[in-house]
C-alpha cells in the first residue's frame, strides 16, 4: 500500500468508495506495482479479495507482498483471499471465459466463499465488500481469446461485483504502440471499450526518452465519474519511482534527483 | 620427566575418505546450493550466469532460475547464435544439464560449436585410472614421503573452485574439447525427428510447439528438475536453449505473412513455457527472428510474455557500419524489457 497513492486517489483503508471499476493501462513499462498496491490496500481494508493472477506465480506475488507488509498465505488460509494461479490452470481459450466468470462469481458472492471455509473458532469470518483484481487481461488476448469475449467478461464481472455486490473491480491491461493500419483485434480496442465502462483510469507509461534511473515513468489519473462530494474532474499527471518497498509519486519535474 | 603419552594411536591411516579435514562450510539450509548459481543481492533469488559476464551485469547479476530470456535475432543470426552457444557452454562448465531444440540445424551441430573455456581450474574429468599392480617400480616415485597425508586427495582441487566461480571466459576461436562436452548431459530435440500430422481441427497452438512443450515436460519430470521433486539426490539446473522459434521451419507463419493464421501459437507456447519453468529449476534462452515479424504489436506481446528481452541489431549490412561512433563495437544490444521477475523494482 503506497501512502502517497492513497492521498492522490483519496482512498484509505477505512474509507474508500465502493462500486468502482478501476482500469490500469500500461504502455512501454511495467505497472504491476499498482496491482501490488491495490492487493495490499484491499487486504488491509478487510475486503474479500478474488485475485486472478494470470501472469506470475503465487510465490512471486507473495514475495512482493511480504515486502509491502501483507502475508498472502495467511490471507488465503483465513479465506480472505481467493487466488487463481493462471499458470497452473490450463486455460482453454476455445471454450470461452465462462468458466473463469463462474469462478469469479462463486468466489465473490457469500461471506466466506463457495467452500464455506470456516475457521477453527466456529462461524465464518465476516469480510467487507468483495474486490476482483485481474493481473493482465492482455494475457487472455495472447492466448487467443477475442476482444469481444474479454469485453463481455469484464462487463459480466462489473455487473456482478460492482452493481450487485457493491464491490470494486481492478483490471490491468498492457497495450503496446500499434501501427496506424493496425489490425482489428488489439489491446487498443479493448482499452477503449473498458475505459468507456470504468470509473477511474490510471494510464501508466514509460518516459518517451527511454530508461531513467530516478524516474521510472509517468502516471495519469483520470476520473470518469463525478465524485459525490468533490466536484473535481481534472486529470492529474504524476511521475513515479518504484522502490523496493513502495513507490513515490511527484509532480512532473520535481523528482528528488533534480531538486 | 615426560609422562608417556598413551592412547594416541597410529596416526597413519586415520582418514579413509577423501576429505582431509572435517571443516564444513556452513550453508544456509533455506537456499539451495547448486554449483554454478549464486543468490541475487537484491532479492535472494538464485541466479545463473549467461556465459557473457557483461550481459550478466546488464541483467542485474545473472539470469534468474525459472525465467525466460528472449533474444531477438540480428539479421544473419550470428550474434544471437553466439550468445546461445555461450549460454550452453557455461552450462557444460558448471555441470548443468542441457536441453537444445532446433528446427534448422541438428542440435548436435550447435553443441559441436561451443566455445572452449579459458581456464586452468575447469574440472576436466580424468579417465579412470587403471588399478596399479604393487610390483610396479613407478610406485616408489609417486608415493609422497613428506606430505603423505595428502596422498589420497585428487591432484587438482577442481570441484571447489568451479562451484564458487560465477561466469567464465571463453575463447571463441577454439571449440570445446569433446571430453569436456561429453561430461555434460544433453537432451536434444530435433524437429525433423518428430513427424507432424496435420490435423484440420482448430487449435491455438501448433503441433511442433506442443511436441516441444511435451518433451520439455517429460525431461523435467524424469530428471527431477521440478521444484517439488524429492530432494534426495543433489539438485541441478536444466539449461534450455530454443533456437529460432517462430521461424517458418517450426511450421509457424508468423514470419511469412502480414496476417498469419497461427497468430497465437508462439504466445501460447511461451505462456506454457513460463508455467513450466516457474515450477522447476530451469532457465530458458529463446531466440526469435523478430526482424521477420511484421506485426509489431504481436512482437510486443511476445516480449511481454518473457521475463527479459534483448534485441540485437548487427552493424553488418546496415548504414551504421560506416558510422565512426560505433567503430569499436559489432552490434547494438537493445534491452527491451528489464527483468522484473520476483522484484517490485525494474
Amino acid at each position: 500500500m503506497f501512502a502517497e497513492l492513497n492521498s492522490i486517489l483519496n482512498t484509505f483503508p477505512d474509507k474508500f468508495s465502493q462500486e468502482e471499476f478501476i482500469i490500469i493501462s500500461e504502455r512501454r513499462c511495467d505497472a504491476s506495482f499498482l496491482i501490488h498496491h491495490f492487493l495490499s490496500f484491499y487486504l488491509r481494508a478487510r475486503c474479500k479479495v478474488c485475485f486472478l493472477g494470470l501472469v506470475q506465480s503465487f510465490s512471486h506475488y507473495n514475495a512482493v507482498s511480504q515486502r509491502l507488509g501483507v502475508n498472502l498465505v495467511q490471507a488465503k488460509e483465513k479465506g480472505q483471499l481467493v487466488f487463481l494461479e493462471g499458470l497452473q490452470e490450463s486455460l482453454d481459450p476455445t471454450k470461452g471465459l465462462q468458466d473463469l466468470f463462474q469462478f469469479v462469481r462463486s468466489s465473490c458472492s457469500g461471506p466466506s466463499g463457495p467452500l464455506g471455509c470456516t475457521d477453527r473458532s466456529g462461524g465464518p469470518e465476516e469480510w467487507g465488500p468483495p474486490v476482483l483484481l485481474v493481473d493482465d487481461l492482455g494475457v487472455l488476448l495472447s492466448l487467443g481469446v477475442s476482444v469481444g469475449t474479454v469485453l463481455d467478461f469484464s462487463h459480466y464481472c462489473r455487473a456482478t461485483v460492482c452493481s450487485r455486490l457493491q464491490g470494486n473491480v481492478v483490471m490491468l491491461l498492457h497495450c503496446d504502440e500499434e501501427e496506424d493500419d493496425g489490425d482489428d483485434e488489439g489491446a487498443e480496442q479493448l482499452l477503449k471499450g473498458l475505459t468507456h465502462q470504468c470509473s477511474l483510469t490510471l494510464h501508466v507509461q514509460g518516459l518517451p526518452t527511454g530508461y531513467c534511473r530516478d524516474i521510472h515513468g509517468q502516471m495519469e489519473v483520470c476520473w470518469r465519474r463525478q465524485q459525490a462530494d468533490e466536484q473535481h474532474t481534472l486529470n492529474k499527471l504524476f511521475q513515479y519511482k518504484v522502490h523496493d518497498k513502495g513507490a513515490s509519486f511527484f509532480a512532473r519535474g520535481t523528482s528528488s534527483a533534480f531538486l | 620427566m615426560a609422562a608417556p603419552v598413551s592412547g594416541v594411536g597410529n596416526p597413519g591411516v586415520r582418514s579413509s575418505s577423501l576429505n582431509s579435514t572435517s571443516f564444513q562450510k556452513k550453508t544456509r539450509s533455506k537456499l539451495l546450493s547448486i554449483p554454478g548459481t549464486r543468490p541475487s543481492v537484491q532479492n535472494g533469488q538464485l541466479l545463473v550466469s549467461t556465459g557473457v559476464t557483461s550481459l550478466d551485469f546488464l541483467l542485474g547479476g545473472g539470469l534468474a532460475v525459472g525465467a525466460v530470456l528472449l533474444i531477438e535475432e540480428d539479421y544473419y543470426d550470428s550474434y544471437s547464435r553466439m550468445i546461445l552457444k555461450y549460454f550452453l557452454a557455461e552450462g557444460v562448465v558448471c555441470q548443468h544439464e542441457l536441453f537444445v531444440a532446433s528446427a534448422q540445424d541438428s542440435p548436435n551441430d550447435i553443441l559441436q560449436e561451443l566455445p572452449s573455456p579459458i581456464m586452468d581450474d575447469v574440472a576436466i574429468p580424468k579417465p579412470v585410472e587403471q588399478p596399479r599392480l604393487s610390483s610396479e617400480p613407478q610406485d616408489s616415485l609417486d608415493t609422497m614421503k613428506i606430505a603423505w597425508r595428502y596422498q589420497n586427495l585428487p591432484k587438482v582441487q577442481s570441484t571447489l573452485t568451479s562451484s564458487s566461480r560465477f561466469g567464465h571466459y571463453y575463447d571463441v576461436s577454439k571449440t570445446m574439447e569433446a571430453e569436456i562436452r561429453q561430461a555434460a548431459k544433453c537432451h536434444c530435440f530435433n524437429l525433423p525427428d518428430h513427424p507432424q500430422q496435420t490435423t484440420p481441427s482448430y487449435s491455438p497452438t501448433l503441433e511442433s510447439y506442443s511436441a516441444l512443450l511435451k518433451s520439455l515436460q517429460e525431461v523435467i519430470q524424469k530428471e527431477g528438475f521440478a521444484v517439488t521433486a524429492s530432494s534426495g539426490k543433489s539438485r541441478n539446473i536444466l539449461r534450455i536453449g530454443l533456437h529460432s522459434l517462430g521461424s517458418s521451419l517450426w511450421g509457424d507463419d508468423l514470419c511469412c505473412c502480414d496476417n498469419p493464421k497461427h497468430t497465437h501459437a508462439l504466445t501460447t507456447f511461451l505462456y506454457g513455457l513460463r508455467a513450466l519453468l516457474r515450477s522447476s529449476l530451469a532457465v530458458a534462452v529463446v531466440t526469435v527472428p523478430s526482424h521477420l515479424i511484421q506485426n509489431r504489436a504481436l512482437m510486443g506481446r511476445i516480449a511481454k510474455l518473457s521475463d527479459t528481452a534483448i534485441a540485437l541489431e548487427s552493424f553488418k549490412g546496415s548504414e551504421r557500419e560506416t558510422n565512426p561512433l560505433y567503430k569499436d563495437y559489432h552490434d547494438v544490444l537493445l534491452s527491451r524489457q528489464a527483468g522484473g521477475y520476483s522484484a517490485a523494482t525494474p
